[in-house]
């Protein structure tokens, strides 16, 4: 197996982070939810404020969040790395989560796969594959930021990247004719309403 | 106190104690790595599996709290096999790189895989690697070797109280790491080294540098600083290689400083090995017997008064005593033990020692530091109040030194002034130390070592009396000496007699021609420039300050050359043992004041080392008691006066330096430089 590790020194990092005003309002409303002296239950969830305002946790984030939070900062790398939801890296805009596994793969998520390798050009796009996303019934499913795009195929998910591309969000969902999880192309039972 | 069966036999064990705990009190070992008696339970390791009747599969016993009626059993086939399958994964990502591991033939893994090793692998793919990480100048990483147990991360956080270490990522990506690279900003980081159970963390100083089976041990006494922890020295030939702790749950537990664990290096550097004597302006070797003469020839027909000795902080009790009675025989009393100018006098003994002992910190419910930063005095000290503090409910005050002490603190002040604000009730700490069922004053030397000392003294003392601190069960006025000899030294009367003059006085006495030979028994914290024309005897171990200055150099031993006895700051009587032999001509220290009393015709009483220590006991009785702590006699003590503005000043500028041993070390060199280089970042 290759080099374990997880050294910010192999990172381009950024030289400081700061919450915004509202940002950091919200990381005060998440630590009032918990007992005084237990903020640091809150890190979780303000990891990922500072990770939703940067697009990715670079080391200044985390010594920010501990600094609130009054948290030793090994404390919070620790947590930062330990959840791979963190990305501890500079990402594109948009990522894409692949879920590789079973159900996914065996609707072809490997062509999906390729084809998000092939649009992940660090900019507008990076690649991440990732377990079950917990939407089997419409695999093959990929995950953009916070929305899943599902019954994918090659050239669907090309025309939901050129949405992307434009600066649109296009729907989510399934990228079929189908209302969520129902049956493709219509109800199979009670449809003619007897 | 529940009953339970461990291998069939019937046990009664105390309540809430784990099951691994209870198999250790019925005698039977549990291999264990990540579970450590005085770190927080992980868990993590699963070595410790048993089989619990009724339990569908093994469980790991460091976790497992003792319930009444449990049947344990380790020693059947099912245990044996989980076991088994434990060692095979630890060993899968582990590199069996042992002839070339320092922590070879101490490994707990080593040893572990003996019994329960499979003698050939299964795994045929390739190992993991991890990079190594940069932990400072004492700890040597090789994380390839981590079997990611957590002692280190456990110990870091808990007793050394430094947030640095932590394991980051997880699963087959979990390494232990500081993440963003820095040294260890504490004073204990060698114990990681005794911690860690295989070779990841190991000495940086000492690697490569010697086998553990070819190590003579010798069980002794640590004087750099006035704790006197349970150490135990490893040498080879002349050589000592490496200190390691030993248990003394009254002292230092388990743990060491990183002073006394490697400023060893400092023992073969800048030594003393022949006597000196200065001719025409330059120090030039001599024979034991012109060393001697040399001093016969400026002594004789000198009065007592014009003569002076001071004794440094690392003096054995024995030199100490051979010292005194000298001077007695020269009649001079123009004697201290007190180099920095502390303002304790002989008696009574309760107004010098740390009466509460090391142990009474975990008792006391208040804590008020004056004029001390126990973390540069004495970090294993430090690290108890830290275990207190982690005990919970406990007030912690301090008034001195600013600086972080691991835990926290309130701060109360700076100097003097604020002590009598505290006595006056201007402050809120004062309720809560009358409030206190076991209250504990520490004054440091900080506090004591300065003009005003006397006066900051008896103020400590009322403010203790006033809090009922000093009762029959439970005395909470506590010293904490810097200086290993100090305790020793007034218990043996080292101070000026009548009419006799204290170091100040001595310094200013030669400056103005008063004083003609001064005798100094490794003092070297003394301002050796203000000397002025004096005749300077110089005898210790190291080519330090005092040794700079002398006429006569007379070359004594260390504390691990010498069998010696020192009191530490609770008043406990300790010995050291020799492990090793003085370099060259050097001799044991009161055999050398013995030789010099005989050319002196003064001729002290005593000729083996037996006798000193009856004399010891004569002069003191508490020489008698060996490794007993009590609280000393109470009485008036200090003296009513005026105080000083100036804040009560760091007794310890610098932790890693602070006598001729840890100055002439090389590794407490690079400690310096790397916490300068730390706050500096900072």
């Amino acid at each position: 197996m290759a080099m374990v590790t997880a050294d910010p020194k192999d990172v381009p990092q950024v030289a400081s982070f700061a919450f915004t005003a509202e940002n950091e309002a919200s990381a005060r409303a998440l630590m009032a939810k918990y007992p005084a002296g237990r903020q640091a239950s809150a890190v979780i969830a303000v990891l990922d404020l500072a990770q939703r305002q940067q697009g990715w946790l670079p080391r200044v984030a985390m010594d920010e969040v501990a600094r609130l939070l009054d948290m030793a900062p090994i404390r919070v790398y620790e947590i930062a790395t330990f959840y791979t939801m963190f990305q501890l890296k500079p990402k594109g805009r948009h990522l894409l989560q692949v879920c590789t596994t079973t159900p996914c793969w065996l609707r072809g998520s490997d062509d999906i796969m390729k084809a998000c390798r092939a649009a992940a050009d660090g900019t507008v796009f990076s690649v991440q594959e990732v377990e079950c996303l917990g939407a089997c019934v419409n695999a093959p499913v990929v995950q953009i930021d916070d929305d899943f795009y599902e019954d994918l195929d090659a050239a669907s998910l090309g025309r939901v990247l050129d949405a992307f591309r434009r600066g649109e969000r296009p729907k989510a969902g399934p990228q079929i004719d189908r209302q969520t999880s129902a049956p493709a192309g219509g109800p199979t039972t009670l449809a003619t309403g007897d | 106190m529940p009953k339970m069966k461990i291998d069939g036999r019937e046990i009664e064990v105390p309540a809430g104690i784990t099951v691994l705990q209870a198999c250790e009190m019925a005698g039977v070992e549990i291999p264990r790595f990540c579970y450590h008696e005085r770190l927080s339970i992980a868990g993590n390791c699963r070595m410790c599996l048993v089989e619990q009747e009724k339990a569908p599969k093994p469980i790991a016993s460091c976790a497992m709290p003792v319930m009444e009626g449990m049947s344990i059993r380790t020693d059947t086939p099912t245990v044996q096999k989980a076991r088994n399958g434990v060692m095979e994964f630890l060993l899968i990502n582990h590199p069996l790189d042992c002839p070339i591991c320092d922590q070879g033939g101490e490994c707990d893994l080593q040893d572990q895989a003996m019994a329960y090793g499979f003698d050939r692998s299964r795994y045929a793919e390739n190992k993991r690697a991890v990079p190594d990480k940069e932990l400072g100048p004492l700890v040597k990483t090789s994380m390839n070797r981590c079997i990611h147990c957590t002692r280190c991360v456990r110990f870091a956080t808990e007793v050394a109280g430094v947030e640095e270490l932590g394991a980051t990522a997880r699963g087959e990506s979990m390494e232990v790491t500081t993440y963003v690279e820095r040294s260890l900003s504490t004073e204990l980081a060698g114990n990681l080294v005794d911690l860690c159970p295989v070779g990841a963390l190991t000495s940086k100083p000492y690697a490569f540098v010697a086998r553990p089976w070819e190590l003579t041990k010798t069980e002794s006494i640590d004087v750099l600083d006035a704790l006197g922890s349970s150490i135990r020295i490893d040498s080879r030939g002349a050589e000592v290689m490496r200190v390691l702790p030993r248990l003394h749950e009254d002292v230092n537990e388990e743990w060491i400083s990183d002073k006394t664990r490697h400023a060893i290096d400092g023992l073969r550097r800048q030594r003393l090995d022949q006597p000196y004597v200065r001719r025409d302006g330059k120090l030039q070797p001599a024979t034991w017997n012109e060393a001697f003469a040399a001093i016969a020839a400026r002594l004789k027909g000198l009065d007592g008064a014009r003569i002076a000795a001071i004794a440094g902080d690392q003096c054995d009790a024995e030199a100490m005593v051979a010292l005194k009675d000298l001077m007695a025989a020269l009649g001079s009393p123009n004697i201290d033990c007190r180099q920095d100018g502390a303002a304790l006098r002989a008696g009574p003994r309760g107004g010098y020692i740390f009466n509460a002992g090391i142990r009474g910190i975990e008792t006391a419910d208040a804590i008020l530091l004056i004029g001390t930063d126990p973390r540069a005095e004495s970090p294993v000290l430090n690290a108890r109040i830290r275990k207190r503090h982690l005990a919970g409910r406990v007030a912690i005050g301090s008034i001195g030194p600013a600086g972080d002490l691991t835990y926290p603190v309130e701060r109360l002040g700076a100097g003097p002034s604020s002590l009598r604000d505290l006595q006056d009730g201007k402050s809120s700490f004062l309720a809560k130390l009358k409030a206190a069922r076991h209250p504990l004053i520490v004054l440091g030397m900080g506090a004591l070592a300065r003009p005003d000392g006397a006066t900051v003294l008896a103020m400590a003392r009322s403010l203790a009396e006033s809090c009922n601190a000093v009762r029959e069960d439970w005395n909470g006025f506590a010293v904490l000496h810097t200086a290993a000899s100090r305790v020793g030294g007034l218990d043996l009367g080292l101070v000026p007699g009548q009419g006799g003059r204290d170091v100040a006085s001595i310094l200013a006495g030669a400056a103005k021609r008063e004083i003609d030979v001064v005798y100094l028994l490794g003092a070297d914290e003394i301002d050796t420039g203000a000397l002025g024309k004096a005749f300077v005897i110089y005898q210790g171990h190291h080519g330090d300050a005092g040794a700079q200055r002398a006429d006569v150099i007379l070359p004594g031993a260390a504390y691990t050359e010498k069998s010696g006895t020192y009191v530490n700051t609770e008043g406990r009587v300790q010995q050291t043992r020799r492990a090793v032999h003085p370099p060259g001509d050097a001799r044991e220290d009161w055999t050398i004041l013995r030789a010099l009393s005989a050319v002196l015709e003064k001729t002290l009483p005593y000729d083996t080392l037996d006798q000193v220590r009856a004399r010891l006991v004569a002069v003191n009785p508490v020489f008698a008691g060996l490794d007993r702590q009590t609280a000393g006699a109470w009485g008036a003590f200090g003296a009513t006066g005026s105080l000083g503005d100036a804040p009560f000043a760091r007794a310890v500028a610098n932790f890693y330096m602070t006598c001729p041993v840890s100055r002439a070390s090389e590794t407490m060199a690079a400690c310096t430089a790397s916490r300068g280089r730390a706050m500096a970042a900072e």
